[in-house]
């Protein structure tokens, strides 16, 4: 019998694979597909404490083996994410991951308290979008900023926190302590690294937003190196991301020193992605003789 | 409920200069889609990963036959990739995707169904299963016509050419107006403009309008909000005054949207 059982803070995962925030909705899209049970967890996109109308459109354009995204934390706010999104969820048996977006600490701690009694297993702080003017990245640029959000959500959250990390700096290592140093549970990375796309009939730029955030295969290997690096530099889990669309690329990630892994852009190129690496982790397993899938963590 | 398929070619040729015309065998999506949805279409290039959506212009339940009228937008691009699929070759295609235009209008009314370029082949199924009287008006930009003949099965046709080389010189609207054609609801898929103009002139005559919009599309299940369209009310799912075109359209009433 193989196990492919991983921990993040106490919290039991069946398998490593997560949804990346904002891949997925809150999962009752991709429900159609296959049953969200199959899971290690659902991340659903991020929520802010207010509605948010996002960005202008075009919001997307297609590059060399990725994409460029400036949604703009488009959300129903806090209300319809415990009203209709959570009891959903709460229909499948696996793990659910809220990943909370803000413009001020009071934001984030606000949608935190109204959590606290929701069944929610574990928080993922979104203090890296590259695409909304105030908040989001504001924090997460800066280690400072970084880990005094990092302690003002974890006096007010219930569960554990992960702080999510931008690779749009110059040592992610640095933010990586901040967030530990704040009391953070776990670390995810790497969300988006910020890019730009000109449409050269049009003479303007591919995104309403001007910039966006680059994500799929095309930044795995940064993303790898940036697991890697925060593997060494501190001692909480981590769950890792960017551009992973196979199992092999999983496991590369987990070899890098990841705990679990987030399935984001390779959903738009199959639904069924997330799933695969579920099936191709496990045959992986068999044929590499591994049968606990925690002892491949930082192997390399 | 959607599917994901690698749908086997049965036939593609080129009908227009640039335009493709694209039959595929389909175990589920043909039989359970109604006009005006479209499907997702994968390109076998990895480095591209997003689908394109393209409207289903013939979808047979019978023996579950997709057709895809297409427009190839330029060298080095998915639809390129597309239109180079052999007979036997096979593409893998997601849908049927969005909610298309409603086909049980009382055989008492009449449809105007107004197209304008690549935005006419969505009508073609809609034509063909709607019971209620059809008017035809489609908009091109010269004398390659496509699907013309097909149309005429279904009602009169109209035709506009920008050149002005086949009957009414200019848009739509041009024939619209020049000829008096008078209906009870508009169905129109087309550029932006075009629908602008349609939904104003609906308005004047009083009568309902339902436009199929574009957006670009990453997940094209309603996932992501990349393909968002301003709305006048505040939409149910997403609680702010925007609606998803990939799931809550793409075809709305065009007093429902900002055009
Ligand atoms: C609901 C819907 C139905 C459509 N139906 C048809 C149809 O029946 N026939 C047809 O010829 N075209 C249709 N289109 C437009 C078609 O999707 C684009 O022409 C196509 O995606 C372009 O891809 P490409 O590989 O040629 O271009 P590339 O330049 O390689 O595309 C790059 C990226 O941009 C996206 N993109 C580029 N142009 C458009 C566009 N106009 N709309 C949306 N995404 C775009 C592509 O999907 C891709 O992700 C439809 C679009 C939508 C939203
Ligand atoms: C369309 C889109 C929307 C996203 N929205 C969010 C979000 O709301 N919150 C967040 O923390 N990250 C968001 N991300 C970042 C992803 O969760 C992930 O960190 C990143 O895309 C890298 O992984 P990938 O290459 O597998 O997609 C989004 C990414 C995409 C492509
Ligand atoms: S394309 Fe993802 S929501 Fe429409």
């Amino acid at each position: 019998m193989i196990s492919t059982k991983v921990s993040i803070a106490g919290v039991e995962l069946k398998n490593p694979v997560v949804t990346a925030s904002g891949t997925f909705g809150s999962g009752e899209e991709f429900s159609e597909f296959y049953d969200l049970g199959e899971l290690g967890a659902v991340v659903t996109k991020g929520v802010a404490n207010v509605p948010w109308p996002g960005n202008p459109v075009p919001r997307i354009a297609e590059t060399a083996s990725g994409m460029l995204n400036a949604i703009g934390l488009q959300n129903p706010g806090i209300d319809v994410m415990c009203e209709r999104d959570l009891p959903f969820l709460a229909g499948y048996d696996t793990k659910v991951i809220v990943n909370v977006c803000g413009r001020t600490e009071e934001d984030y701690c606000e949608v935190v308290r109204r959590l606290a009694d929701e069944k929610v297993d574990l928080l993922e702080i979104n203090v890296s979008c590259p695409n909304v003017k105030e908040g989001g990245i504001a924090f997460g640029q800066n280690p400072k900023a970084l880990q005094q959000i990092t302690e003002k959500v974890k006096s007010v959250a219930k569960q554990p926190v992960i702080m999510k990390l931008s690779p749009n700096v110059t040592d992610i290592t640095e933010m990586a302590r901040a967030a530990e140093a704040g009391g953070a549970d776990a670390v995810s990375l790497i969300n988006t690294l910020t890019g730009m796309k000109i449409d050269i009939h049009r003479r303007t730029f591919a995104l309403a937003n001007r910039t966006g955030g680059l994500s799929g295969p095309a930044i795995k290997p940064v993303a790898v190196r940036m697991v890697y690096q925060v593997a060494h530099a501190v001692s909480i889990p981590i769950i890792g991301m960017g551009g992973i669309a196979s199992a092999e690329d999983a496991v590369e990630f987990m070899m890098a020193g990841a705990s679990a892994v987030a399935v984001g852009t390779a959903n738009f190129a199959d639904p069924y992605a997330a799933l695969k690496i579920v099936r191709g982790i496990e045959d992986f397993m068999k044929e590499e003789n591994i049968e606990d899938i925690r002892s491949i963590i930082g192997a390399v | 409920m959607k599917y994901v398929e690698n749908a086997k070619v049965i036939s593609q040729k080129e009908i227009s200069p640039g335009i493709f015309d694209l039959c595929l065998q389909t175990e589920n999506i043909a039989k359970e889609a109604r006009p005006g949805q479209f499907v997702s279409v994968y390109t076998n290039d990895r480095s591209r990963l997003l689908p394109r959506p393209i409207s289903i212009c013939g979808a047979d339940s019978g023996s579950g036959i997709l057709r895809l009228v297409y427009r190839v937008t330029g060298k080095g691009t998915g639809t390129e990739e597309f239109s180079r699929t052999e007979e036997g070759g096979s593409l893998r295609i997601e849908g049927p995707l969005g909610n298309g235009f409603d086909p049980d209008v009382a055989e008492s009314e009449t449809v105007m169904l107004v197209g304008g370029g690549i935005g006419i082949p969505p009508l073609l199924e809609t034509a063909k299963r709607l019971k209620a009287k059809c008017r035809i008006v489609l908009g091109y930009r010269d004398s390659s016509l496509f699907l013309k003949e097909e149309f005429e099965r279904y009602g009169e046709v109209y035709i506009a050419t920008e050149d002005g080389s086949v009957e009414t010189r200019g848009n739509v609207l041009d024939a619209i107006r020049g000829k008096d054609i008078k209906a009870d609801r508009i169905y129109a898929c087309g550029p932006k403009p075009m629908l602008r103009a349609l939904a104003a002139y609906a308005e004047e005559k009083n009568i309902l309008c339902y436009v199929s919009m574009e957006e670009r599309m990453a997940c094209g299940i309603g996932a992501c909000l990349a393909c968002v369209c301003a709305s006048r009310e505040k939409d149910a799912h997403t609680n702010v005054h925007n609606k998803r075109i990939c799931k809550e359209g793409p075809v709305f009433l065009s007093t429902e949207v900002e055009l």
